[in-house]
């Protein structure tokens, strides 16, 4: 002990709060040492990032407050330091880059121009910060980076910005550095490389890494050592493969098993004929194209998993199967008829057939209305389904089915948690009694052991109640366990499709595979196995 | 917020019902300030609808012996505590009698550019382009006209009564409401729960109502109430112009005018209507943002658990 680069000892921060007093962390320690990644688990809620907010001095005080505990770095209580040092520690010995990249770069500025504010900030001389910022930009894998320097943020894409708020937090060669949810805003291949760059980047400049993260996969892939926060409290430490293989804590073990791709394939049975058919659907917002000449069947009772990155087009189908959207070409038949011909009202009508879950229940339910009012309100658009003197026995009826209590159907909808919320989502979708739900990225919001939780009561309800799903994820592990048939898709066009254990078996799409392994497994063995081949599958 | 279990049996935490207006006037108890801004808007009302009716004769009845009576005396009756005016008439009672004229115009005004901008900001937001951009045009017309001179073109040629002043002030506020509503349902009719109410088929004219104009009204009742302040004002400029409402009929914003030219021999003249001006706007105010709170399902507990709410 006493010569760890960063040590937390024994940390406790409380929050002043509606609520009343909320203690976010409670007498948590850990350590890290140079050339070390140290990652902290935790779902939303256990307080993962409250002491890297203790660290860098961003805990608003009030409401919160640091009722016990020491912070030392290289030996020196950083939270009994004056603020002027705690100020020239931040940035230049210590630096931090967040979740989401976009709203922690200035839109109005170049970016070459704030990355080197960093340096011009601690005193550097004009060039040199500038040389300096050149050199990073092109060390992070920034194309062109002599141009990219005058260029605004949002001309780059997620990941480039994930690489220059790494160039910016790297301008002063820190000791430290703090990586909140670094590649959960980004997509699969994106994360993959983002988490090699890290890596590299640590062991050339012998830095110590904190990596703040709710993914296990992650944790696998690039950690050290690793603790496991719930409720404030640290419950488990150790190295990522003593974690997996022989986790002690209940809440480890937890994690572990709700972590996806795990159980056993669907085999698909015969299939029933098709209910939904999509032929050649077109997407253009002017030369732009969304969606290129698509084409797929769903049949009844069936789970069709729709996978891509961000921009591959996979929402744009649900919203023009909906009409949220108009398409721009195509015909989607829904039993025969097409859909994208039909009038409004005509459509208004039929939409009780077609149910949709959106990805975030937090804004997919309207706040000013009770759940009962939420449930019950397609019955109030659609007449015939149920009469109004059974509709609060229905109501209460669906809330058990999505594992909630009668009991609940007065509340508003933000005195529930995210994955009771989905819930109530799933209920609403429930009550027009649907063939299809479209589920919109329905679990990508929630936590992992939530996740499955839902991810659960879908499968259950397919087979109590036969209806098909076309489910549309950007993650290939979720669909896993889940769905009968995948559609891969990039860049607005389906590039494979097949049953599962042809996905995860033999696929044949270079893009398919590279999905495949880019994807983060809870294993740290099986975790470097797929980084090897990723590795090859670049160099090829 | 931990998700990892669901208390399916956790007891349901709402209190014992009491129905919506015990639910209400808890909520408005436990804001102290909103308590008494309600109490001092109900006495406003009580005397705009009985004042007249019993006051009307004391609050003419002139007394030129009393001109410009000092305050806070009682040697001439409880009616001459607030002094006398210029012509000797009892400025309480003057106060409580001009409350009906006042509250009428500025609620009737108030209301009808609320309601029918309201409506113009919800169509022009929601239906389409073409429809949106021709009611915008013609609200850039009106506010492209400086309101106090369309005032009075207007009741240059209609005749200068309370129903026309209403007509009129009510006019040069529409485009208020109109901008607003319209930039908020451009907002909230992208949010996703009017897209999970489209997917299961609800009509144009649902989700309006049921799910946008929820959303906006508390910002829309904030501004009401602001603009009340306005449209006194703007009644009394226009009553001091000769356009407006004409003695021996009175408002408050007349009082004002008509006290100002003895602002430094009889100040009480244009202060005591001024002070209840103020007054008023300010208890609308707190009713105001107390209302936002109070009809927010997810800002209520600001009110449940007492303390500060209009912070």
């Amino acid at each position: 002990m006493g010569n760890h680069l960063l040590e937390v000892r024994d940390l406790s921060v409380r929050f002043h709060t509606a609520q009343g007093m909320v203690n976010a962390v409670n007498g948590i320690s850990w350590h890290l040492d140079r050339g070390e990644t140290l990652a902290i688990l935790g779902e939303s809620g256990s307080g993962k990032s409250v002491s890297a907010s203790a660290i860098m001095n961003l805990i608003d005080t009030p409401p919160g407050e640091i009722t016990a505990g020491q912070i030392l770095f290289d030996g020196v209580d950083l939270l009994q330091a004056a603020p002027e040092m705690r100020r020239r520690t931040n940035g230049k010995r210590i630096s931090m880059i967040f979740q989401d990249p976009l709203s922690h770069l200035n839109p109005v500025y170049p970016v070459g121009w704030q990355i080197a504010e960093t340096a011009l900030a601690h005193g550097w001389t004009k060039t040199a910060a500038y040389d300096r910022a050149l050199s990073l930009m092109a060390r992070v894998g920034i194309p062109d980076p002599q141009a990219a320097l005058s260029k605004y943020p949002h001309e780059f894409s997620g990941g480039q910005r994930q690489r220059l708020m790494i160039a910016m937090a790297l301008m002063l060669k820190p000791e430290i550095l703090i990586a909140d949810e670094p590649t959960t805003a980004l997509d699969v291949t994106v994360q993959a490389e983002v988490l090699s760059l890290l890596e590299e980047l640590k062991a050339e400049t012998g830095m110590g890494l904190v990596l703040i993260t709710h993914d296990l996969g992650v944790v696998a892939d690039a950690a050290d050592r690793a603790v496991v926060m719930e409720g404030g409290r640290i419950v488990e430490a150790g190295t990522p493969h003593d974690l997996y293989h022989s986790p002690k804590h209940p809440y480890t073990q937890k994690l572990l098993a709700a972590a996806p791709g795990k159980g056993v394939m669907r085999t698909a049975g015969k299939l029933a004929p098709p209910i939904l058919e999509v032929h050649d659907l077109k997407k253009s917002y002017g030369a732009f194209e969304a969606l290129r000449q698509v084409g797929f069947d769903l049949h009844a009772g069936e789970t069709l998993a729709v996978v891509g990155e961000s921009g591959s087009g996979k929402s744009t189908i649900a919203r023009l199967v909906l009409r949220l959207e108009e398409a721009t070409s195509g015909q989607v038949l829904w039993k025969g008829e097409d859909l994208l011909a039909k009038s409004p009202k005509e459509m208004a009508k039929l939409r009780r057939q077609l149910q949709m879950v959106f990805q975030d229940p937090t804004q997919s339910l309207n706040p000013h209305m009770t759940v009962f009012e939420i449930i019950s309100e397609g019955w109030a658009i659609h007449r015939d389904i149920l009469p109004k003197s059974q509709w609060r026995a229905r109501v209460a009826e669906l809330l058990e089915q999505v594992g909630l209590s009668a009991a609940h159907a007065m509340r508003a909808p933000h005195q529930f948690s995210g994955g009771q919320r989905q819930r109530i989502a799933i209920a609403r979708a429930l009550a027009l009694e649907p063939e299809v739900i479209i589920c919109d990225e329905a679990v990508s919001a929630l936590d992992v052991s939530i996740q499955k939780q839902v991810i659960d009561l879908l499968g259950d309800l397919r087979d109590r109640l036969g209806i098909a799903f076309l489910f549309i994820a950007h993650d290939l592990p979720l669909v896993r366990d889940f769905a009968d048939r995948i559609l891969v898709m990039q860049k607005g066009e389906i590039v494979e499709q097949g049953t599962v254990h042809q996905i995860f078996d033999a696929a044949q799409h270079p893009y398919t595979q590279r999905l495949l392994y880019a994807g983060l497994d809870a294993d740290p063995d099986v975790q470097a196995e797929r980084r090897r081949k990723r590795r090859m599958l670049e160099r090829a | 917020m931990n998700d990892t279990d669901i208390d399916v049996n956790a007891p349901v935490k709402t209190a014992p019902r009491t129905g919506r207006a015990g639910t209400m006037l808890r909520l408005l108890w436990a804001d102290k300030l909103a308590f008494g801004a309600a109490v001092f808007v109900i006495v406003i009302v009580l005397c705009a609808t009985i004042g007249p009716a019993v006051l009307a004769d004391a609050a003419s009845g002139t007394n030129l012996r009393l001109r410009n009576a000092a305050p806070f005396s009682m040697e001439h009756g409880p009616l001459y505590i607030l002094g006398g005016d210029a012509l000797g008439r009892p400025l309480l009672a003057r106060i409580i009698v001009a409350a009906q004229n006042t509250m009428m115009i500025a609620a009737g005004a108030v209301v009808a550019s609320l309601l029918i901008g309201g409506f113009l900001g919800l169509v022009a937001g929601y239906v389409g382009r073409m429809t949106g951009e021709v009611i915008m045009r013609l609200a850039d017309v009106i506010m492209s006209f400086p309101s106090l001179l369309l005032a009075v073109i207007v009741l240059y040629m209609l005749q200068a009564s309370i129903a026309n002043l209403i007509l009129v002030l009510a006019i040069t506020r529409i485009p208020v409401y109109l901008r607003t509503t319209r930039a908020e349902v451009l907002e909230v009719r992208e949010r996703m729960f009017v897209k999970a109410a489209q997917v299961m088929g609800a009509s144009s004219r649902r989700i309006v109502f049921r799910h946008i104009l929820p959303v906006i009204l508390p910002t829309l009742l904030t501004i009401a109430t602001l603009d009340f302040a306005f449209v006194m004002l703007a009644e009394s400029a226009l009553s001091f112009l000769g356009i407006g409402i004409q003695a021996p009929e009175i408002t408050w914003g007349l009082m004002v005018s008509q006290g100002r030219q003895y602002l430094t021999s009889a100040w009480w003249l244009a202060f005591w209507p001024g002070l209840v001006i103020v007054l008023t706007t300010m208890s609308l105010n707190l009713l105001s943002s107390w209302m936002r709170i109070a009809l927010n399902p997810t800002q209520r507990w600001r009110l449940e658990i007492g303390g500060k709410s209009n912070g």
